[in-house]
């Protein structure tokens, strides 16, 4: 222990410490120091009066400005809604096939329609909408059901093979129990070789079990669903394995009827963001 | 005695380790177990062959203290420095350059693995080995005897190394709780339980036998750390192993509870581990190297016990505007802005002790390290009640800006004030004079501030940017930007943040070569042997 001195430099005294030869100033607390000190803890109270802050036994103080994450989302949302009344309105009643790229409806129904997409479709067709084995590719221009903007409202609304009514039906038989393996491997080789084919009993079978919904060369047929076999785009994969196993047990690809789920103007707008993709007709 | 109840353990460890390589459920688990099996079956041999041996550790022949495992610490801590400053340079080069997580590597060396190795490095591996061997240092001499505990000190440094290298190697391996900045899984975490509570007892333990009346204020900071980092270490890694023989494990807290337990574990790990455990090295070091007494004792105690009980209530600030209640998130705001000037007790007290010797700033890089990282301090300690309020962090929060914060803090307080403590303890640890090139620490200071300052500000623009674009809506109210066009945007940024980080571990490298030059210079120097009496033996 050092006795306490009074230090040179800065004219203060020394506490007496000293450790391994580190002494202590005894200097006041900074002024400015302490009074920002004093007036961020007045400002911390006061704004835990003015907000949501003390938790008691159950729920916690509201504050007196009534002020909430919740009460704010809530009011963008009625402010988001109120701004797009009019346009709301005019896309429920709009011809779909008569709204012009670019216009001010055109623009809102996509952005629109574009977050209904990530939502409710994203999870199959990707969020980029490439689509999945078995998700068809909403980019290109291959359609399996058509791709004027008509057509594919109806999609959207009643959707595929569900237990609607109205919903687009078709039903792919499983020839399995129809043909041999041996058949269906002609049959296999033909598909991957069309449009030309490659002939001899492959070709027999395609025009005997195929031709009727897909086309004698597999150009397939949109009022049933039926997939253009002559173009690379597979659904499912276009391999000797999938083809068989698409062959022998038919496919069944599902798509619920959004119609019964979002409102009208939900369907309309991701009816235009999918018909703006790129494919649309 | 002691050793027969040793090699028992050891035995029963190597054979229970071996049994779990075979039955281990999943790779990490098997090669944690494997390491574990030959690190118990070398330890055992080599106790068998130093029965009877004495059990005490002799005084240094240096200093008369203990201080073996400081140097330890000191190499370790600049080894552990490099690696962690270089898989983040790799890591910031990675997301600038998406192609640097090589196909061959993967999935060990893609982003989301090597990031928690860079945090856990730099943080723990880097920091955590500066705060054990300069605690170590401070309290001996602070306290005017040698640790407690004899080879206790060795088992917390080794103990230590073990955890971070199961850390390391399970992240690379997959094995993750995903809590950020507490990765580590049950097993590791009870290991650092067990080594973190031999280093309470030999930090303690020297202080309850120290010869002077009063705990220095160093000291205070350093206990305030070992004792709230134990506290936060368990009650967040609370878990349920899904097996004995796996590594995964169920957390026992769900939902906006797990992540409240996580974020008031977050940021007291940044409170008590990056601040007042960094405060203590500040309140020694400094005032050594400045040869000047601290400022004011009355402002070290306000600004301590002011920070202590403060710090712990500001984690709710890292879950504005998430499923965590409006109360919850004002009161961690409140208790964050608060914060500010207790921080900044910390620099005053820094800045101050430096009255009649600025000079000094002029001729001593180290004291200019030492002033430099207190500015960072008080920068990123405002910089931090500014992010926490509210409306401020509707904007910062999930982009860049926290990494530019969380930076300026990391590389500019932490970084620069270990590397003055690394400058100030190597020529004294191996009886040098001074260390071998002053011109080296030169090139080094300027290098890492460059670094820094390139790194912060990057990240600031950026941040900003991405924040804004996040926001910006068209007139009928819809987003106009992807997250991708964001990502896009940042690309330039991302490269001056990564030249940054290069600067940074260059600096680093520089450092490396000049203890390795001082440690292994000729010029032995003499220092007064510390008159010390034998330290208590137990434990």
């Amino acid at each position: 222990m050092s006795e306490k001195r009074l230090d040179e430099e800065t004219g203060q005294y020394t506490t007496g410490h000293s450790y391994d030869g580190i002494e202590e100033l005894n200097t006041p607390l900074p002024r400015w120091w302490l009074w920002t000190f004093y007036a961020t803890i007045i400002w911390g109270l006061a704004y835990t009066i003015a907000y949501p802050a003390w938790p008691m036994v159950s729920g916690a103080t509201a504050g007196v400005l009534g002020w909430s994450t919740r009460a704010n989302v809530a009011e963008d949302i009625v402010e988001h809604e109120a701004q797009n009344a009019a346009l709301v309105q005019e896309l429920v009643g709009a011809e779909l096939a008569s709204v012009e790229p670019g216009s001010d409806l055109h623009r809102y129904a996509t952005a629109r329609g574009g977050a209904v997409f990530r939502a409710q479709c994203s999870q199959c067709h990707g969020s980029g909408a490439a689509g999945a084995m078995g998700y068809p590719n909403l980019l290109d221009n291959d359609w399996l059901w058509g791709g004027t903007i008509d057509d594919i409202a109806y999609t959207v609304a009643h959707g595929i093979r569900n237990e609607t009514s109205d919903a687009r039906y078709s039903e792919m038989p499983a020839f399995g129990e129809v043909l041999s393996s041996g058949e269906i491997a002609a049959l296999v080789a033909h598909v991957q070789a069309l449009p030309q084919g490659a002939g001899g009993e492959g070709e027999t079978l395609f025009l005997d079990n195929c031709a009727a919904c897909h086309g004698e060369q597999g150009e397939g047929m949109r009022d049933l669903g039926a997939p253009n076999l002559g173009d690379a785009i597979w659904l499912y994969g276009g391999d000797d394995a999938t083809l068989t196993e698409t062959i022998a047990n038919a496919r069944f690809g599902v798509m619920p009827a959004w119609g019964q789920r979002l409102s009208e103007a939900d369907v309309r707008a991701v009816s235009l963001y999918v018909h703006s993709l790129g494919g649309g007709e | 005695m002691g050793n027969f109840i040793k090699l028992i353990l050891l035995g029963i460890v190597a054979i229970v380790a071996a049994i779990a390589v075979n039955w281990g459920r999943d790779l990490a688990y098997q090669v944690h177990a494997f390491l574990i099996m030959l690190i118990a079956a070398g330890m055992f041999i080599w106790v068998l062959r130093n029965t009877g041996e004495p059990a005490a550790l002799a005084p240094d022949p240096i200093s008369g203290y203990d201080d073996g495992v400081v140097r330890a610490g000191v190499i370790a801590t600049a080894f552990w420095g490099v690696a962690g400053f270089l898989v983040g340079v790799f890591i910031a080069f990675q997301l600038a350059f998406p192609e640097l997580n090589f196909e061959w590597g993967q999935p060990f060396t893609n982003f989301g693995r090597l990031r928690p190795l860079h945090t856990s490095a730099v943080i723990f591996a880097f920091g955590g080995n500066a705060l054990i061997a300069t605690s170590f240092y401070v309290v001996q001499r602070t306290s005017g005897v040698r640790l407690f505990g004899g080879k206790l000190s060795w088992f917390v440094f080794w103990g230590y190394q073990l955890f971070i290298v199961l850390a390391a190697t399970g992240y690379l391996l997959g094995a993750t709780q995903s809590k950020e900045y507490a990765e580590p899984e049950w097993y590791v975490d009870l290991w650092l339980t067990i080594v973190w509570v031999a280093y309470l007892l030999v930090f303690l333990g020297t202080i309850f036998t120290r010869k002077e009346r009063h705990i220095y204020v160093a000291n205070w900071f350093y206990l305030s750390f070992i004792v709230t980092v134990a506290m936060l270490h368990i009650v967040n890694n609370l878990s349920v192993p899904v097996s004995f023989w796996g590594s995964r494990s169920v957390q026992v807290f769900a939902g906006v509870q797990d992540a409240m337990t996580q974020w008031w574990y977050g940021h007291n790990a940044v409170g008590f581990f990056l601040t007042a455990g960094f405060l203590g090295m500040m309140y020694y070091f400094v005032p050594k190297q400045a040869g000047r007494p601290v400022y004011s004792y009355r402002l070290s105690i306000i600004h301590f016990w002011a920070l202590i009980f403060l710090y712990i209530w500001a984690g709710p600030h890292h879950l504005h505007y998430t499923a965590l209640p409006d109360w919850a998130s004002t009161l961690g705001m409140v208790f964050s802005v608060i914060l500010w000037m207790p921080s900044w007790g910390g620099m005053i007290n820094g800045l101050m002790t430096l009255n009649g010797a600025w000079d000094k700033l002029r001729t001593d890089p180290i004291i200019r390290m030492f002033v430099i990282s207190l500015a960072f301090y008080g920068m990123s300690t405002f910089e931090g009640p500014m992010m926490s309020i509210r409306a401020v962090n509707s904007l910062s929060h999930y982009t860049d800006w926290t990494i530019g914060h969380v930076h300026s803090g990391a590389l500019g307080w932490n970084g620069m004030i270990v590397f003055a403590c690394l400058y100030f303890l190597t020529p004294k640890l191996w009886g040098r004079d001074k260390m071998y090139s002053m011109s080296a620490i030169n090139v080094h200071f300027w290098l890492a501030t460059v670094g820094i300052v390139l790194y912060a500000a990057s990240m600031w623009v950026t941040g900003i940017m991405e924040g804004l674009m996040w926001r910006e809506v068209d007139d009928q109210g819809f987003l106009v930007n992807s997250f991708a066009d964001t990502v896009s945007a940042k690309f330039p940024m991302y490269v001056v943040r990564g030249t940054g980080g290069l600067l940074y571990l260059s600096g680093a490298l520089i450092m490396c070569w000049n203890m390795f030059m001082t440690i292994r210079g000729a010029k032995p120097y003499q220092q007064p042997v510390a008159e010390i009496t034998t330290p208590v033996q137990g434990v």
